[in-house]
């Protein structure tokens, strides 16, 4: 009896433990299926084609749901969970190819956007005002990469990577942010006309800019709309560098 | 033929428009009766084409201006022209479409073919006269409603004053006089003072059918909020605030995405308001704001496939819904070129597709199946082999007759009742 009670619990024990496997084998398709819907969220957050303004509401429901998954997986510290696993390939090819997306774009913007992300900072330095809550978020959100970075490969405090992340996405609506007229006309005034891709129509554009500027905030003169000063290149250029820092995590 | 992007039928019904991608109007009018063709009665031919929006670019922000026709809305009519109101992303305008079938003769200062005449040669003095033309149906923009949005137009509603309509971006309402183009007042306003807190946008807005004072606004996390614009100036504090419950044995990843509202629309006799979600249409009774009083499944299959949905964007698509006249049959588009209809008495539905195998001219639809698992039977079509590339976004109800309008991706149909 006693040893068929130890089998038993042997064979519970096993059973348990075959659970558990079964569980962590379990685990690890539900992490890899958010996982993938977390980097597919990233990916479509960063594929915005910027002749045409993007869908508003396409991005906030694509943001609320990588919140969602980020919180998630906070909460149940996955993050560590995926690190001390020393998982099977598959989720080290899935950040590995996240890696890749990033590595490519980040390459072919590397020549303008790294410069113009800096003066976009410094511009921002700049100013008065709202700026030096934006001038903190933009520095760690430099250092997100690095961080995120890290996280992945060793095991860092999650919750650093939580807070650097929910930055560099809150960054995304940043671009959308009215501006001061003050900033977007120093804004203007620096950052450099060699980022532009159309550069016969923003060459011209330059060149009027302070003046076209004034005459621009005139018309949108309605009561409805005093702040509706329009967002720059340099945004996007922003954006664009910004978002990549959100895929390399 | 461009995609079409917005179907609405004019208030007596007579005339049908449509707008599309490429920001042109194109106007049906309802054939009269004729005795020696008397099928040709409820047949919609051209009245009236014309470019409403041309592509526009933004210098300030760098950006394009679509010129797709987001939606048209008639103005009552009040006089022998006809008005409508139709919007792109950021410019709204009043078009009036008149007739001429008249045409003076007999000028004194000039030709027929409208040369100047010499004044040494005129030796008398006549007076012009009116001559029947073949009729010319001319589109005119009146008023241009600009500057006045700074995120996408999603909506615009004419108001029961005939005097006032409201115009709704992602983030703002604005109230315009229909004579006024030069200021608009904003009646709600929900970006928040940091955009990094931004987390729900405004999807859909439209006028009380009988309450000048009233207007609802639906939003992206599933809910709507009626606004009395008589309690203050700006309508952030809603009146009513309509939510279901959600229902936590079904929640996902997914289920704020398919929870958003993608349109709204009151019944005629303006007790209910109807609104679309990815999957389901719900009857609201404006009296009860915890729960819908009817939910009717779109299609229910594709649930288990959100996780494709998503990735190939097919779960932001935008669908539309409307009432018939008499608010017994609700009507909603879905994929493969199907629509669906709800009989709200009797809870039957119907799912039709619009096609042209399937719809030849004077043909009764046949009704089509979808198959959700198991065995698939004849004439049933399995969810695998749906087309998501043809959907149905757009519908639109005669307003007191059982004819229906279907706009499948360039192509525009038209259905009626069956007559015996």
């Amino acid at each position: 009896m006693f040893v068929r009670g130890l089998k038993r619990k042997c064979f519970d024990g096993e059973e348990d433990i075959e659970g558990t496997l079964a569980g962590i084998k379990a685990i690890p398709s539900y992490n890899l299926q958010r996982q993938s819907l977390l980097d597919m969220s990233l990916v479509k957050l960063q594929l915005c084609h910027m002749l045409v303004e993007p869908n508003l509401c396409r991005s906030v429901l694509i943001a609320n749901t990588v919140r969602q998954i980020q919180e998630e997986m906070t909460q149940d510290g996955t993050w560590q969970m995926i690190n001390t696993q020393s998982t099977g390939q598959a989720s080290l090819d899935r950040l590995v190819s996240t890696d890749i997306l990033c590595r490519s774009s980040r390459e072919q913007a590397e020549g303008k956007h790294v410069p113009g992300y800096g003066t976009f900072n410094k511009d921002f330095e700049g100013d008065q005002g709202q700026d030096s809550s934006e001038t903190m978020s933009t520095g760690s959100s430099v250092q997100a990469p690095r961080n995120l970075q890290g996280n992945v490969w060793e095991m860092e405090n999650p919750q650093e990577s939580k807070g650097n992340f929910q930055k560099s996405l809150d960054q995304i609506f940043e671009t959308l942010e009215n501006k001061s007229p003050n900033s977007v006309e120093d804004l203007f005034s620096e950052v450099d006309n060699s980022y532009y891709d159309l550069d016969t129509m923003l060459t011209g554009m330059m060149s009027n800019t302070k003046m076209g500027h004034c005459d621009g905030l005139e018309t949108f003169s309605s009561p409805t709309n005093t702040a509706s000063n329009s967002n720059c290149k340099s945004d996007l250029n922003e954006l664009d560098h910004i978002v990549e820092i959100l895929v390399e995590s | 033929a461009d995609i079409i992007s917005t179907v609405e039928f004019n208030y007596s019904g007579d005339l049908l428009a449509t707008g599309d991608k490429g920001g042109r109007v194109v106007i049906f009018q309802r054939e009269q009766e004729n005795k020696s063709r008397p099928l040709s009665r409820g047949e919609y031919n051209v009245y009236s084409t014309f470019q409403s929006h041309e592509p526009e670019f933004d210098y300030l922000k760098s950006l394009e201006i679509e010129e797709k026709i987001n939606k048209i809305r008639w103005l009552p009519q009040q006089n022998a022209a006809h008005f409508l109101l139709s919007t792109n992303d950021k410019t709204i305008k009043l078009w009036k479409i008149s007739e001429r079938d008249k045409r003076a003769e007999g000028y004194n200062l000039k030709d027929e073919d409208g040369r100047l005449r010499d004044p040494v040669r005129i030796k008398e003095l006549r007076v012009p006269i009116l001559k029947p033309m073949d009729l010319m149906v001319e589109a005119s923009p009146r008023r241009i409603f600009a500057n006045a949005h700074t995120y996408h137009i999603n909506s615009i509603s004419v108001n029961s004053d005939c005097a006032t309509y409201l115009s709704a971006d992602d983030l703002r309402i604005n109230l315009w006089h229909l004579e006024i183009t030069d200021r608009s007042f904003n009646i709600v306003d929900i970006k928040p003072a940091n955009m990094e807190e931004l987390t729900e946008v405004i999807t859909a807005a439209e006028f009380h059918p009988q309450h000048c004072n009233v207007f609802v606004y639906s939003s992206s996390k599933g809910t709507i909020r009626l606004c009395d614009m008589r309690s203050a100036a700006l309508c952030d504090r809603h009146s009513k605030f309509f939510e279901e419950p959600e229902d936590p044995s079904s929640r996902s990843f997914f289920s704020e995405i398919i929870s958003s509202i993608s349109d709204v629309k009151f019944s005629h006799n303006g007790r209910y308001m109807m609104t679309r979600d990815y999957l389901s249409v719900k009857v609201w009774d404006l009296n009860m704001e915890n729960r819908p009083v009817e939910t009717y499944q779109v299609h229910e299959y594709l649930r288990s496939k959100l996780c494709s949905l998503y990735e190939n964007d097919c779960i932001f698509d935008k669908f539309e819904c409307c009432w018939n006249g008499l608010d017994s049959t609700i009507m909603t588009g879905s994929y493969n070129n199907f629509f669906r209809m709800f009989d709200r008495s009797t809870r039957r539905d119907t799912t039709l597709e619009a096609s042209r195998e399937s719809s030849k001219a004077r043909a009764v639809l046949k009704p089509r199946k979808v198959c959700t698992g198991g065995k698939r039977k004849k004439d049933e079509i399995s969810v695998d082999s749906l087309d998501f590339n043809k959907k149905i976004l757009h519908t639109a109800w005669h307003p007191t007759e059982n004819f229906i309008a279907v706009a499948a991706t360039n192509n525009l149909y038209l259905f009626q009742d069956k007559i015996n």
